[in-house]
């Protein structure tokens, strides 16, 4: 192995720009002639709007011109990607989403008008003169109230605000009944699922562009997955053929999902500076993200788990109300439904499986996809119940979980709700975690708090997840509206050096670390020899982005994929000028030698043969030496762990410290350990943050309370201990080339079931017993839970 | 933002004469008011910064007490009066993070008087003076409730007056999100008797604890707390906690800082 | 108004407003990009620079303030070679960043933080950070960044 190969912590070259100041993120990009834009956002949740008189704004100093939804009439809507089928086979509701508010504002940021100007503060100056006649209308908040007959509607066309009521596995839902009205025990659970703002620590930005001489069009944005949305947008709203429209996302501050989807200010800027034949930017304040950004979770469950006698899990149900705010955003539908409901099942071998999923439009801000997406929405139900079941049957909540674990030996293990789980060996992770976190010592520690008079609590999960998305054909029937392969250009220069040009988008991952050491490896130079390009529709092939923990999974393989046609080809060459087979040609540490002989060539010998093909099979193959790989995997990957947290509560003020945190991940095989162990990390310290700290509130008139950092609480380094990460445990994904599993949001995904468990774990050692606690845990719920 | 004219004085009189313009505003630190002129909550036509002003900073010891001027930043209270009003320091210290400590102000904390803010309770409980331009106001009449106070319009605070408590303690129950006090108290221990000034709690803004000032003045102890309790009404009730939460933390923070004085 | 003072050791000029930022000047008439902008309350700590050897948030000070004053902005960092300096080598070494958008902010804190601590214990890291947001690492390692280039030993990262 090449000292930078797969498997080595290489250091991330990325760094060197990122600490000396000279990242190049979206706002650092200005162009010539720049305008700029202010969004007159809705300060009201719902109204109707009668007039918008712009008149007096439009004479203010430096601006260029006002835009409202009248200037969007031949427009389409901001397209959903996903389309979920209803219980009866129904598609789902499906408003239009306008690029400025149409007739109606339905949520507070809602766009309303949008002055362009040459300065940000003549902008922002004219839109206070634009004057607004609105007719308020009562705003519809709470999801159950919205679901009620005669409720307010948020889309007067639709007819009601539910957009879907999904059921998986409809066919179980006779036997899941059954199952539970005979159930030897019963554990019940109603919960919230906090909403949350993603809170990438770059606020999104967007410059439009317009060339005149070739009528085309570049958007610098900052996104996760720059062809997704050339496609979202060209096609679907501004009809600019994708061959007119550049999309580049430069260095992109986190995603975390929330760039994932096409916003309205991305189709704005384009349209716009189309429009005036000039770059118009626009730059958001975290203020307009809290109002803007899609939101995350937001789930109201109520979970049942059936057990027989001998405390083995016999059934599950689930009615969960999922929120979609005002619009559906990019994917929204499909994070409570197939990332959602496909995971039910966790590690545990519950047969019979039933949820029922009801998604809510309200006058919010749309909910989409936020780290885990789904999968920690099902993790928490699942993980919540299994405790809350321990502590009512009086097991220890480990052992029920090992009792109940799909075994080693059962792998491929096919689940009742249409998914297949490839390998996992969760008895592992969870005896490694427990080993760490030294479970059996917990007793002595918790006696030392108690003598500094906290209460300490210990809780664990154990998590599975649906990675690295996904086969196309099947995410196609589900209702996905595109693809999601992801493709590799591996093109090697005459002197040997490497350009991969990906469909993956980096934006914290280390992608250009990582990458470039797979490569090597395979070929057996050395990975700064190979350099990879990212985010720019001008110079990568097709791709779907970085989500969904895909990019190794997915990406990784297409690069492996392009890389294996390289070497084949290159094994060509290399056979023609040792006048050898090709088969006869072995490629090791960067050179190509004759199997049994030492007739070799070193790798740059051969690749300057490919671009100076005077020796050379021309009248087989063609010169150069460059490959592109599409690859669509055959099935989700399916990482999983353990986690363990342990907590002390202040009883006097309800204050949860986190002392220590431990997770066993089995990510299958690793590229780089270290950026893994970062992924986890951070993931986890988010999942902090959802159990603890974050919480995205309105009031019952669709006002935002926390929409700044003032009240809107961020983990802080002192919020988060030392995390112990180990991944030794590895079952690798037996269906991609790497062997990998994705690493991005487990720790999302398993640590805020941990934290809830650990504090009310905390409560019962103290004796004073709550069934649950809403996350965030702050100290004034947890204090009135203790004292209730 | 509104756009201003910046002017940046050398002396007090320079000063009193910049904002004697119409809508002229102070400027200390900005860490309270940067942030809400970009909100566009504030339009003043003329910002006259103080931190020019050689006079208005400091910490000086003296008898009986501690004056600091009305332009020091929180960094410095939290260095240099370590030594004679420890608890005050330490206050100071706690105010914020790093960079707000080394812009921001006392006299910027005092004349915002935020609910929530820190100095207040900290004035309050020693029974401070607020010295200005023009007069010397005690603690017990510049509070006047929630961003209000004594100072008139174009009014400096140029110091303020510290006695020194045999014993002093400030505890700060952060807010998650803002890290402001979601209830704070400082108990101070004077010969003459106790002083208990609770920030972040009430709808009023900082006040005194009289019933508790009266029982720790009989018995410097924790326990003499028991039986007491605080009024939820009139308590701060919001996303953070309730009224009632709010009056339960003044009782146990007032407790938990006899218990470290 | 024209302003004038030293950056990164460059006297820097350049015509403002009363209500222009430092980190405007910086970013907008400087061209010095690395100074981030994360939010607009004055909580993040992206835009963290020096001022007179002194952390501040240049979101949160006028451009005028800074008159004559020495501005270190995370440009200046590197040793005169260019190489990495201490902090920004632990940085690398521990994965103390992962995005880079936090990372300038988070580099300035250290800096000053070790120049008056020296020395500091992990607890003293976690409260000096309290004005710098990360949403990428958990924080982690860059507290342990931050001990390594203090001189304490930490673990490296995983091998
Ligand atoms: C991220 C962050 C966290 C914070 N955390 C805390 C905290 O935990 N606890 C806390 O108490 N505070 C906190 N603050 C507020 C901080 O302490 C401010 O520094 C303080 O409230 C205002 O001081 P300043 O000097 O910055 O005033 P400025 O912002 O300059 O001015 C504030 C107001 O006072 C007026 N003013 C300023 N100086 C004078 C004067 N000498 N005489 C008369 N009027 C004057 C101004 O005109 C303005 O109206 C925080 C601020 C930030 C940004
Ligand atoms: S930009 Fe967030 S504190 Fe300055
Ligand atoms: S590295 Fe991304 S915010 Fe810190």
């Amino acid at each position: 192995m090449p000292k930078d190969g797969i498997g080595a912590s290489t250091k991330r070259r990325e760094d060197i720009r990122f600490l000396t100041g000279r990242g190049r993120y979206t706002d650092d990009i200005n162009l010539p002639h720049q305008a700029h834009v202010h969004f007159l956002r809705a300060d009201v949740a719902h109204a109707r709007i009668n007039g918008i008189d712009t008149a007096m704004a439009a004479g203010m100093p430096g601006v260029i011109r006002i835009f409202t939804a009248a200037d969007f009439a031949g427009v389409g809507g901001l397209p959903c990607g996903w389309q979920v089928t209803d219980r009866e086979g129904q598609p789902m509701q499906e408003p239009k989403h306008p690029v400025l508010a149409e007739g109606k504002i339905r949520h507070v940021g809602e766009i309303v008008a949008a002055v362009v100007a040459e300065t940000l503060e003549q902008a922002r100056d004219a839109a206070e003169a634009i004057a607004l006649d609105l007719e308020d209308l009562p705003a519809v908040i709470d999801m159950k109230a919205a679901c009620e007959a005669g409720a307010v509607k948020v889309h007067d066309d639709l007819s009601s605000n539910l957009c879907y009521s999904w059921g998986f596995v409809e066919d179980n839902r006779e036997a899941v009944d059954q199952a539970i009205a005979e159930a030897a025990h019963v554990t019940t659970l109603e919960l919230v699922n906090n909403r949350l703002v993603a809170n990438p620590m770059e606020p999104r930005v967007a410059l439009g562009d317009y060339a005149f001489h070739d009528d085309s069009s570049t958007l610098y944005t900052t996104s996760q997955n720059p062809h997704v949305i050339r496609l979202l947008m060209g096609a679907f709203v501004l009809g600019i053929p994708e061959h007119k429209l550049r999309v580049v996302a430069p260095d992109v501050g986190g995603g975390f999902g929330t760039k994932i989807f096409h916003y309205a200010e991305e189709a704005f800027v384009t349209f716009a500076a189309k429009e005036l034949k000039q770059p118009v930017k626009w730059t958001s304040t975290r203020s307009e993200a809290f109002i803007s950004d899609a939101h995350g979770r937001d789930h109201v469950t109520k979970v049942e788990l059936a057990l027989d006698a001998d405390n083995n899990f016999t059934a599950l149900r689930c009615l969960t109300y999922a929120n979609m705010g005002a619009y559906l955003s990019t994917f929204a539908p499909s994070v409570p439904t197939w990332l959602h409901g496909t995971l039910l099942a966790g590690n545990y071998r519950t047969p019979l499986i039933y949820t029922n999923v009801r998604a809510v439009f309200t006058n919010t801000v749309p909910v989409d996809a936020y780290r885990g997406a789904g999968r920690p929405e099902a993790t928490f139900q699942l993980e919540r119940v299994v405790d809350k079941a321990a502590r009512e049957l009086g097991v220890d909540p480990a052992e029920l979980r090992r009792q109940n674990f799909i075994r080693k030996d059962q792998f491929p293990y096919a689940t009742p709700v249409a998914v297949e789980y490839d390998t996992g060996d969760y008895e592992a992770t969870l005896d490694t975690c427990l080993g760490l976190a030294d479970y059996a010592g917990f007793a002595a520690r918790a006696e030392a708090s108690r003598a500094r008079g906290k209460l300490r609590g210990i809780g664990l999960s154990h998590y599975i997840e649906a990675c690295g998305i996904a086969p196309s054909n099947l995410v196609g029937q589900l209702g996905a509206r595109a693809g999601l392969y992801e493709s590799a250009t591996v093109r090697v220069n005459a002197t040997g050096g490497i350009v991969v040009m990906t469909g993956s988008h980096s934006h914290g991952q280390g992608h250009e670390t990582s990458f470039p050491q797979v490569v090597a490896d395979m070929i057996g130079i050395d990975a700064s020899q190979v350099e990879i390009v990212h985010g720019d529709t001008a110079n990568t092939p097709m791709g779907m982005g970085t989500y969904g923990s895909r990019s190794i999974a997915v990406g990784g393989s297409a690069m492996v994929r392009a890389t294996e046609k390289i070497i084949a080809k290159a094994k060509k060459i290399a056979g023609h000028m040792l006048e050898a087979s090709d088969e006869d040609i072995e490629l090791k540490e960067g050179r190509f030698t004759v199997a049994g002989t030492d007739k070799s060539l070193a790798w740059g010998d051969v690749t300057l043969a490919a671009y100076v093909p005077h020796n050379y099979p021309l009248d087989q193959i063609e010169p150069g030496l460059e490959e592109t790989a599409f690859y669509d995997p055959a099935n989700f990957t399916y990482p999983s762990g353990c986690y363990i947290c342990e907590v002390e509560v202040d009883p006097g003020t309800g204050k949860v410290e986190v002392c220590s945190f431990t997770a066993a991940d089995d990510f299958g095989n690793i590229i780089n350990p270290m950026i893994v162990e970062g992924q986890v990390q951070g993931g986890i310290g988010q999942g902090i943050g959802q159990a603890l700290l974050e919480h995205c509130r309105y009031d019952a008139d669709g006002q935002l309370l926390s929409a700044s950092y003032m009240d809107y609480a961020m983990p802080r380094a002192s919020d988060v201990p030392n995390i112990a990460v180990d991944h030794s445990c590895q079952t690798p994904c037996t269906h991609n080339p790497l062997g990998v599993k994705g690493c991005g949001e487990a720790g999302a995904i398993g640590s805020p079931p941990a934290v809830v468990n650990a504090v009310i774990d905390a409560l019962e050692r103290a004796g004073k017993p709550v069934a649950h606690i809403d996350m965030p845990l702050s100290p004034a719920r947890v204090w009135a839970a203790m004292n209730s | 933002m509104y756009n201003f004219d910046f002017v940046k004085p050398a002396t007090v009189d320079e000063a009193l004469a910049a904002l004697a313009e119409e809508d002229a505003l102070p400027l200390s630190g900005g860490q309270t008011l940067i942030p809400a002129m970009k909100q566009r909550l504030n339009a003043p036509s003329r910002l006259v910064s103080l931190l020019g002003i050689d006079a208005l900073k400091g910490v000086c010891p003296g008898e009986g007490g501690v004056t600091i001027g009305g332009a020091t930043a929180h960094a410095v209270v939290a260095r240099e009066a370590a030594a004679v009003y420890p608890a005050l320091a330490a206050l100071a210290g706690g105010i914020g993070d790093p960079a707000v400590r080394n812009r921001g102000t006392i006299g910027g904390s005092l004349a915002n008087n935020d609910p929530a803010a820190c100095y207040p309770a900290a004035v309050l409980a020693s029974g401070a003076v607020i010295v200005t331009d023009r007069r010397e106001i005690a603690a017990d009449s510049f509070f006047q409730g929630m961003f209000t106070t004594d100072l008139e319009e174009g009014e400096i605070i140029t110091a303020v007056k510290f006695p020194i408590p045999e014993a002093a303690h400030y505890l700060k129950f952060e807010q998650p999100a803002s890290r402001f006090a979601l209830t704070g108290v400082v108990v101070a221990k004077f010969a003459e008797g106790v002083r208990v000034a609770v920030t972040g709690a009430s709808e009023d803004g900082v006040f005194r604890w009289s019933e508790a000032e009266a029982a720790l003045s009989d018995s410097f102890r924790p326990e003499a707390l028991e039986g007491l309790s605080v009024p939820a009404e009139g308590m701060i009730s919001d996303l953070h906690g309730s009224g009632a939460y709010r009056a339960h933390l003044v009782k146990v923070l007032t407790g938990r800082a006899v218990q470290a004085c | 108004m024209k302003i004038t003072m030293t950056v990164n050791g460059r006297p820097c000029s350049g015509e403002v407003e009363g209500r222009t930022l430092l980190v405007q000047f910086l970013r907008d008439i400087q061209g010095l990009t690395g100074t981030h902008v994360g939010c607009d309350t004055s909580q993040c700590g992206a835009c963290t620079v020096h001022v007179d050897g002194r952390q501040v948030k240049s979101c949160t000070m006028f451009a005028a303030e800074a008159e004559g004053a020495e501005v270190t902005t995370i440009e200046g960092m590197a040793n005169a070679d260019g190489s990495l300096s201490v902090i920004q080598q632990a940085f690398q070494d521990h994965h103390g960043l992962q995005c880079g958008f936090c990372t300038p902010g988070m580099v300035m804190a250290a800096a000053a933080l070790l120049k008056d601590n020296p020395r500091p214990s992990e607890a003293e890291v976690r409260a000096h950070l309290e004005g710098n947001l990360c949403r990428c690492t958990g924080y982690h390692n860059i507290v342990k960044a931050i001990l390594a280039a203090s001189g304490q030993a930490v673990a490296v990262a995983a091998e």
